[in-house]
């Protein structure tokens, strides 16, 4: 008798697990058709195709990864999401923009070209400091996020700061619409870095252009996540921000400023954004008061994927989304405007079926 | 001058009153421990002397000095550490990462080393698991982990609360020799048990605490023999 009860009781949960695994193996059947179907059985592109969507892919998940960060690094120590994150990378992407602007009206002449303007006299001092200036001030803007929106809610409840962080972004996008107005504007780079030039590779006799700005992009990005990555993992401030993740007031009484690391972490995660917004103008060339919108949100998407919290998962789950949404509609036979959807959908699932995303088991393991 | 002097504390969680005056005084050199029921404020007194909880009246004097005012990180730097309820080590870090953080407050980094190895002679077992991601550590082991990172920050005075807690008997007196053994190095204590028979055997003093109030000091041994004690802490009729 006992015996039919427990197993009754177990019953639902056997049920969504078998659920579970026949979703999975219908959805991974279908995925390998798919596969078959679109590089074996009908091929409808070919590898230059396929090259042109895979570095597409690659330097969007570049930016992905350094936006994702920038939320797994707050969850981790607030347990918050920041939703103003994206606007952060905004207000990055025009400190790049204005930079560039200012330098294209400062003349350089040379002896061949009297007409010559420092922005393209000098390309590399003028791209460090378009660089310099946007991380600098969405540093700040991190900063004084955190202070104004978060820091007066720091013990209330968990809701009331995400409510605080939806308005911040409201404002921000607000600010910018008032200051910088509400037209698209184009992101002129220094001639040599001009968007669609590139190195040119002979693919089945055609040529893929590998994009210069896709290349700074991705190098650059790698540099940073590197420089982050030994910075909390080898540093005296990473391991402050470790100690402060896992337990506040044990971390205080190891002598570490508390408010100091949580200021210090969204500068950091200011940084990275603002770097990833001006990489977002070089590359894509549009700034404008919501550009930051859409990026935050596949951002988040991709720290969730990758597990919150987790610094190498934020990583991964940025590269990954980039290239599931390059490659993703073309693999699935959807129309490439669902990209997005597709994007949304994987963040979805993840939630139903795997809420502490790719590398959310490593991280439960070790915390117990 | 006493090492660690309070005087009249009053602390309240919310709107409810934990400490109603509170004093007590630490001599240095000395094990003070501070026994009573749960609930009788003996945490709160001491995250109270860390900075952790502000009170609303009283004063807290290290060696004379007034640090009631100053936040827990800054009290650490004035050379009071804590070992913390249920050992608080940081699971995720390796064991080297958590004594590292211990010695957070030091600005004497050159002694890093040493006092590593100090703490690794008191605690050979670390000295073993230093890789180890913390979390993976037993019991045991973890609270050898939370005294050696206390001790790296070489602290004038060490506040422990609840070193026994949770760990078998025979750790337990071993955990106890190893407060004597510090003691005897120089660091003075405040030592915060339920186990109140073994912290009576090892302090020279002890304050019993009852609903946020003192209600009882006298040397350790006078408080064996005391009948409300030995009734209400020790067990014995």
């Amino acid at each position: 008798m006992e015996k039919t009860a427990v197993h009754k009781a177990s019953m639902p949960v056997n049920t969504y697990r078998l659920i579970q695994i026949v979703l999975g193996v219908v959805f991974s059947a279908y995925v390998i058709w798919r596969f078959y179907d679109v590089f074996i059985g009908n091929p409808a592109y070919g590898a230059d195709t396929w090259m042109r969507f895979a570095i597409s892919g690659v330097v969007l998940g570049s930016v992905y990864a350094l936006v994702a960060i920038g939320y797994t690094l707050v969850y981790g120590i607030l347990f918050m999401i920041n939703f103003a994150h994206g606007d952060i990378m905004m207000i990055g992407a025009f400190g790049g923009y204005f930079v560039f602007e200012a330098l294209k009206n400062i003349p350089s002449p040379t002896v061949g070209d009297p007409h010559q303007v420092f922005l393209n006299a000098h390309p590399i001092i003028s791209v460090i400091l378009a660089f310099v200036v946007g991380m600098i001030v969405a540093a700040v803007s991190g900063y004084f996020l955190e202070k104004i929106a978060y820091r007066p809610l720091r013990n209330a409840p968990r809701l009331v700061p995400l409510i605080s962080a939806i308005g911040a972004s409201i404002f921000l996008e607000n600010a910018a619409l008032l200051l910088f107005g509400s037209q698209r504007r184009d992101f002129v780079n220094p001639v040599q870095l001009t968007r669609g030039t590139g190195w040119n590779i002979p693919v089945n006799g055609t040529t893929v252009i590998l994009p210069y700005t896709g290349v700074l992009t991705f190098v650059l990005s790698v540099l940073i996540l590197i420089a982050l990555y030994l910075l909390v993992q080898r540093t005296r401030i990473g391991r402050a921000m470790r100690a402060v993740a896992e337990n506040k007031s044990t971390a205080a009484l190891m002598g570490i400023d508390v408010d100091g690391v949580i200021s210090r972490t969204f500068i950091i995660s200011g940084a990275l954004a603002g770097a990833a917004g001006v990489m977002w103008g070089i590359h894509l060339g549009l700034v404008y008061y919501q550009v930051g919108f859409i990026p935050g949100i596949k951002a988040f998407t991709a720290a969730v994927l990758g597990g919150i919290g987790n610094i190498p998962g934020a990583m991964l789950g940025g590269m990954f989304l980039g290239i599931i949404e390059a490659l993703g509609p073309a693999i699935l036979g959807l129309p490439f405007q669902l990209k997005d959807v597709l994007a949304f959908g994987i963040l979805v699932l993840i939630l139903i079926f795997r809420p502490t995303g790719l590398l959310g088991e490593v991280l439960s393991e070790e915390k117990v | 001058m006493s090492m660690l002097e309070i005087n009249d504390i009053h602390t309240y969680y919310g709107n409810i009153h934990a400490l109603n005056g509170i004093s007590l005084k630490v001599e240095k050199g000395e094990i003070v421990t501070l026994i009573g029921a749960n609930g009788a404020g003996k945490t709160t007194t001491l995250r109270t002397i860390a900075g952790l909880l502000k009170p609303r009246q009283g004063q807290v004097l290290l060696e004379g000095e007034d640090i009631t005012k100053l936040k827990a990180h800054e009290v650490v730097y004035k050379g009071v550490a804590m070992v913390p309820e249920g050992r608080g080590i940081f699971a995720r870090l390796t064991v080297t990462e958590n004594l590292d953080l211990g010695a957070y407050s030091r600005t004497d980094r050159q002694n890093f080393a040493q006092d590593l190895e100090r703490v690794f002679t008191i605690f050979p077992r670390l000295k073993e698991r230093q890789k180890q991601v913390a979390g993976t550590l037993s019991g045991g082991e973890q609270q050898m982990l939370a005294m050696g990172r206390s001790l790296m920050a070489r602290p004038r005075i060490l506040l422990m609360d609840e070193p026994s807690m949770g760990l078998a008997p025979i750790l337990v007196e071993s955990i106890f020799d190893t407060i004597v053994a510090i003691n005897k190095e120089g660091t003075t204590i405040l030592l915060v048990e339920q186990n109140a028979l073994m912290a009576l055997s090892i302090a020279a003093r002890g304050y019993v605490l009852q609903t946020g109030e003192i209600v009882l000091l006298d040397s350790a041994a006078n408080l064996k023999q005391n009948e409300m004690v030995r009734k209400s802490y020790l067990g014995i009729e």
